[in-house]
């Protein structure tokens, strides 16, 4: 296969992963890093280090337009940032010193949590009063803007969500992901944001905190040129579609259909792992 | 109720600038990646990829002066590499404007905050972690 071949495949492939992503709300990141070792035989170090640079990618591309509709959260985002960016560092430093195929085998049980959370069913916590001095204090509490009306809503457990962030942020720069499902959970469950808040703040951090560990991984030589010019176009490429015909697509099945492509793909990552071919 | 609506559009605009640079600075590392892409395609496009086995990048491609060497030079790995870490400084940068933005606002807390996360950023960048 020459270069040529190489950069055109691999930029469908992106493309496909950014437009799944972004209709599934699964991110295009998760599946770069088995598409680039499972089907291309590329080391997992390299397709770490792309993957990064396409989270950073996808997420600046799609927090400029929920920044600008008011419903993130900036506040709340920047004060758990501290969390996942030194997270970040931690699993960069960690990432050094962790076999490759253990790296492999962590990624696959991330990816089958991420399917599996994409399913839940998302609880609206009421409203209601918080007792959190913490919030109070951060002015964390905000309003999003529903239906032409501000809703109001508090954040609760405060330090709980903190350190689910920081675990966040680990796996993070240990694996080249953005972890959006981690911190989605962390947001919805331990601090009872409102989904809506929680998913675009959650797509804000990404881009930070996959920059804090992709400053180091540029200087380790895991981001290649080769590898990123077609990822990252292409993963664009895919979101901004995805983000184009969201409003008209029955999004339902496809995530189905993706997330189960998404487990197997983690299965074939945990076995490759364990018999060390990855 | 009038303090809390003159917030409100405060923090929009600040909003609405941060959407802008974050916007901008992705098409912009795009249009370069693009441009290096094709270079890097026309003059190496019939050669072989390889990598099945990690060596790292080639020299040059892992440090700012090599990068930018290499952009002089017109070589296209150089110019990709050059778009890459203009958006992995997108978002560095959105919070270097959003230091601004707090101080603007007088929120000193956030201005804290905001640059204790720029500070572990740089620490990353500077500490020699990459072993």
């Amino acid at each position: 296969m020459t270069i040529l071949l190489f950069t055109l495949i691999l930029l469908g492939g992106a493309f496909l992963a950014g437009l799944l992503g972004s209709l599934t709300g699964l991110g295009g990141g998760v599946v770069i890093i088995p598409l680039l070792t499972l089907v291309f035989h590329t080391d997992i170090r390299y397709a770490i280090g792309t993957a990064l640079v396409a989270s950073i990618a996808t997420s600046s591309g799609s927090a400029a337009a929920y920044v600008k509709e008011g419903i993130t959260n900036i506040r709340l985002g920047m004060f758990l940032e501290i969390a996942t960016t030194t997270g970040a560092v931690v699993g960069a430093l960690i990432a050094v010193y962790m076999p490759t195929n253990i790296v492999a085998i962590i990624f696959g049980l991330v990816l089958i949590f991420s399917s599996v959370m994409s399913f839940r069913k998302k609880m609206e916590f009421p409203a209601g009063h918080s007792d959190s001095k913490a919030a109070e204090q951060l002015r964390l509490n905000g309003t999003y803007p529903s239906d032409g009306e501000m809703v109001n809503y508090k954040v609760h457990h405060v330090p709980g969500g903190y350190f689910m962030m920081t675990f966040a942020g680990i796996m993070s720069g240990l694996l080249g992901i953005g972890s959006g499902a981690l911190k989605v959970m962390a947001m919805d469950n331990i601090m009872r944001i409102p989904f809506k808040v929680s998913t675009t703040t959650s797509n804000f951090m990404i881009g930070v905190t996959a920059a804090a560990s992709a400053v180091v991984y540029l200087q380790r030589g895991y981001i290649s040129p080769g590898l990123c010019m077609p990822v990252v176009l292409g993963v664009l490429a895919g979101a901004f579609a995805g983000s184009r015909l969201l409003t008209r697509a029955n999004v339902k099945g496809l995530r189905i259909v993706f997330s189960v492509v998404i487990g197997l793909l983690a299965l074939q990552m945990i076995y490759n792992g364990i018999t060390g071919k990855l | 109720m009038k303090q809390a609506l003159a917030k409100y559009f405060r923090d929009k605009d600040i909003q609405q600038l941060i959407g802008k640079q974050l916007r901008i600075g992705v098409i912009v590392s795009s249009i370069i990646v693009f441009i290096g892409g094709v270079i890097y395609l026309v003059r190496h496009g019939h050669e072989h990829p390889s990598y099945g086995d990690f060596t790292g990048v080639r020299e040059g491609l892992a440090n700012l002066p090599g990068i930018w060497q290499g952009v002089m030079e017109n070589k296209g790995m150089n110019i990709i590499q050059l778009g890459i870490v203009l958006l992995i400084a997108t978002p560095i940068i959105r919070i270097a404007f959003s230091v601004i933005a707090f101080l603007i606002e007088k929120d000193y807390l956030y201005v804290g905050i905001t640059l204790l996360v720029l500070g572990i950023i740089l620490f990353s960048m500077l500490g020699g972690l990459a072993g």
